[in-house]
């Protein structure tokens, strides 16, 4: 199963009606979280939405992911080494409000198990492709420097509440 | 979720706007606020009254919020109560910190852009969620 996702906010009809044209041609059965897509597939199994926790079983027995660039979905995607192909909305098209979601893939291209797609004929070439899974992630240092600056805000905080 | 291993040694409350999402990564202490945007304000309104409800019965000593606007509502409320507050701005906003960022820092001790190229006076880069 192949998950698709354009997230909870806004519509992203585009990818889905690329997706729903590709689907015949897929040897994996897609399933689609469409949101507020006035667009209704007609080659895969679909719903609007899913909770939290349906969808992250989604992810876990899905082999890999087609999604708008969000947040979310690609922390949820690299928890379980799933490989996802990012395709970022565009302000332009009225997609979204900026263009955050290309300097999101700019950010995360080159990433293990990462693949970016800003139209149709990228998506056939990364969906003819076999993905294997990354694996978990390495340390990421930069995360680590931020969790432990707020962690040292909370010891500062603590120790000055406990001098009173 | 990201942040939580910086919460080791405390035991924080989360607020969050779908129970589900508490459920899903086994937090027990949490409050459900409504959500809101900045393009419906009947909803914002709504959001804002529970944040301040919430703040008030929690009293929290500090709070830490990633956004968005129920998070800017939290944080303005805890400020004014004499909480010591931090706001992590999203990495979402590479361009220029988000909306609900550029109020917070009228209110935040500290502030966070995600960002090396948006650190600056009272911008603080310290590293990424990503």
């Amino acid at each position: 199963m192949i998950l698709l996702t354009v997230g909870t906010q806004l519509p992203f009809d585009r990818l889905v009606e690329i997706v729903d044209r590709l689907a015949p041609t897929l040897p994996e059965p897609i399933f689609a979280q469409v949101g507020h897509c006035q667009y209704r597939p007609i080659n895969m199994e679909w719903q609007p939405f899913v909770g939290p926790i349906e969808f992250e079983q989604r992810i876990e027995d899905c082999s890999y992911l087609i999604s708008h660039a969000g947040i979310g979905t690609f922390v949820m995607a690299q928890k379980h080494c799933k490989p996802m192909i990012l395709f970022p909305r565009l302000a332009v098209l009225n997609e979204h409000r900026n263009d955050h979601q290309l300097a999101t893939v700019r950010v995360l291209e080159g990433r293990p198990g990462v693949y970016i797609a800003h139209d149709e004929d990228d998506l056939v070439r990364l969906t003819a492709e076999r993905h294997p899974a990354p694996n978990p992630v390495d340390p990421l240092p930069d995360r680590d420097r931020l969790r432990g600056a707020i962690a040292k805000l909370i010891d500062t905080e603590r120790r000055r509440l406990l001098r009173f | 979720m990201l942040l939580c291993p910086a919460f080791a040694d405390v035991d924080p409350v989360f607020a969050t706007t779908d129970p589900e999402l508490a459920e899903r990564d086994g937090i027990k202490r949490f409050h459900v606020l409504p959500d809101a945007n900045r393009d419906e304000p009947r909803r914002a309104a709504v959001c804002f009254a529970a944040s301040l409800r919430l703040v008030l019965r929690v009293q929290p000593k500090m709070l830490i919020t990633t956004g968005a606007l129920p998070g800017l509502f939290c944080l303005i409320a805890a400020r004014f109560m004499g909480a010591r507050t931090v706001w992590v701005d999203s990495i979402a906003n590479s361009d220029q910190p988000s909306l609900s960022g550029r109020v917070a820092r009228l209110f935040a001790h500290e502030w966070f852009t995600q960002w090396a190229h948006l650190a600056g006076a009272g911008r603080r880069y310290d590293g990424a969620l990503l």
